[in-house]
């Protein structure tokens, strides 16, 4: 029963939540375009099932994955666990921090892969391309990116770096793919930064900025606890446009390949039929 | 019936599947490198299937519901014709979807704590919500600009990667102007603004526009929306940054 209650209070906070995008909707459409929504019903039992599954959605992170994921990312960036027995940190050397760029990267990667915003971008863009990008590699990509953005963010956090310098050469990887890459992706590879980090991935990324920025000697929570969703949201888009570039090269490599073993083939065929005519004349 | 009840548990079972990697990384720090038991593992059962349900619902409702009703939109104002009511249809939807943003509320709270204890402003509750509301505000109307020249981009067929490059001299230029400690944060602010319901709904719209308006590729013109959504918070935020300095 109390999870009954508590499912209906998190579908109250989603409805006001999403309050202000319908008053939006309705006002336009009913007062500026001027025109019944087609298909009503069958929007408004969309948008129906939408609420209940974000809320659903919401209840059960809150329920399993965040109390474990925050405690988890506390426990592997405690003094403790870090260097064995001391309840201060003296001094540290990023290697001592291997399980931690680990953990970062590998929930960086398996809450990417269960984003809802995400999975949506990747239906439409697979849609719109007729299939020519496949829904599920581009997540995996997006991924990836997630989990080497989340990794790297936290070894900056652990040796002091200052962020822009990470952010800026990100930017001019960016800007080099960018002139190099199909430009069919380009468009789809700059959204993929933005829709990285909602839901499942900012609550558990920024439990861990925190708990890396309060236990390292010299960091401050509040300025170096940012920035880690900085990383997530840069990297997906190198990631994205670098498969682009990887299935581009090999369907080239193997048109190529096509190419010369019709050629061979045609080669042969053609020696035949001149042994052939040799023989018969 | 029969079919769609089929439909459904093979929705579910792709739900099972998006889900599948974050409970194996979390069993396997849980168990074999914090090496502790697993607390309450019914909670965690009931709760894990609640995730899988709602992400079934979720993307069955978005195929039903949200893209339809982005994409009709989108088409219903290509047809009206008048550009000034979609653009500021296209304000409204950034502005008023980023403001109430649970995602944002949280981040320009915190800012504020750290702006408060850095001295930046009076450690006074008030200073910080007049602080905290400012950088909601500043980011929400960077959203709806965005949305603005993204869909402005999309009637004009202009290249978005001159856009962003664009944007990105920008930030960089901005970032060695502004204040230290606004930077961590304009950084994160172009993060959290795309909710959700607002990813869905935006990104259908770009594309039905894009489909709608003859010469418009829909792949290369109706993406890009939440790209620029994600930029240009980063810039506005150091202006206010500035601003307030």
């Amino acid at each position: 029963m109390d999870l009954f209650f508590e499912f209906l209070n998190t579908l109250k906070n989603t409805i006001v939540d999403v309050l202000p995008i319908l008053s939006i909707i309705l006002g336009f459409q009913l007062l500026v375009i001027r025109k019944p929504i087609p298909h009503v019903k069958q929007v408004g039992f969309g948008f129906f099932y939408v609420l209940i599954g974000l809320a659903l959605f919401l209840l059960g992170l809150e329920k399993a994955l965040f109390p474990l994921g925050k405690m988890m990312a506390e426990q592997l960036t405690a003094p403790e666990f870090i260097q064995a027995g001391n309840q201060v940190l003296t001094s540290i050397h990023w290697t001592d921090y291997k399980w931690v760029y680990i953990f970062a990267a590998a929930i960086g990667f398996s809450t990417t892969i269960a984003e809802p915003s995400l999975i949506a971008v990747a239906i439409k863009a697979e849609e719109v391309s007729g299939g020519a990008i496949n829904a599920n590699s581009l997540r995996i990509s997006v991924a990836i990116g997630v989990a080497i953005g989340i990794a790297l963010g936290s070894y900056r956090i652990v040796v002091g770096h200052p962020i822009h310098y990470y952010i800026i050469a990100g930017y001019v990887v960016v800007v080099i793919q960018t002139f190099y890459c199909p430009k069919l992706i380009v468009p789809l590879a700059y959204d993929s930064g933005g829709v990285t980090t909602s839901t499942v991935t900012v609550p558990l990324v920024a439990a861990l900025g925190l708990g890396l920025a309060s236990t390292i000697p010299g960091r401050s929570p509040l300025i170096d606890g940012f920035g880690l969703i900085a990383f997530a949201s840069l990297f997906p888009i190198i990631a994205v446009m670098a498969y682009a570039q990887i299935t581009e090269t090999k369907a080239n490599r193997a048109e190529k390949q096509l190419e010369k073993r019709n050629r061979i083939k045609l080669d042969k065929e053609n020696t035949r039929k001149l042994n052939v005519n040799d023989e018969t004349s | 019936m029969n079919h769609q009840i089929y439909v459904f548990l093979k929705a579910l079972l792709g739900s099972c599947k998006d889900l599948l990697p974050i409970v194996l990384v979390i069993a396997f720090f849980q168990f074999a490198v914090l090496q502790q038991p697993m607390p309450n593992v019914g909670d965690i059962l009931v709760g894990l299937a609640l995730v899988v349900l709602g992400l079934t619902f979720f993307i069955y409702g978005l195929e039903m519901g949200l893209f339809p009703i982005g994409e009709s939109m989108a088409q219903a104002f290509a047809k009206k014709g008048s550009i000034s009511w979609l653009l500021t249809f296209a304000f409204c939807l950034g502005f008023g979807t980023t403001v109430a943003e649970p995602a944002l509320i949280a981040v320009a709270k915190e800012a504020a704590t750290v702006a408060a204890t850095g001295g930046i402003i009076a450690d006074s509750l008030e200073s910080q919500l007049s602080y905290a509301n400012g950088l909601r505000f500043t980011v929400a109307f960077a959203v709806g600009f965005a949305i603005v020249v993204g869909v402005l981009r999309i009637l004009r067929g202009w290249p978005i990667q001159y856009l962003i490059l664009g944007g990105y001299i920008v930030v960089v230029l901005m970032t060695l102007i502004a204040p230290n400690w606004i930077i961590g944060i304009a950084y994160d602010s172009g993060g959290v603004t795309t909710s959700t319901i607002t990813v869905p709904l935006v990104t259908a719209l770009g594309v039905g526009l894009a489909s709608a308006i003859k010469g418009r590729n829909p792949m290369i013109d109706g993406f890009g929306l939440i790209a620029f959504a994600s930029l240009t918070p980063m810039i506005f935020v150091m202006i206010y940054g500035m601003v307030i300095h």
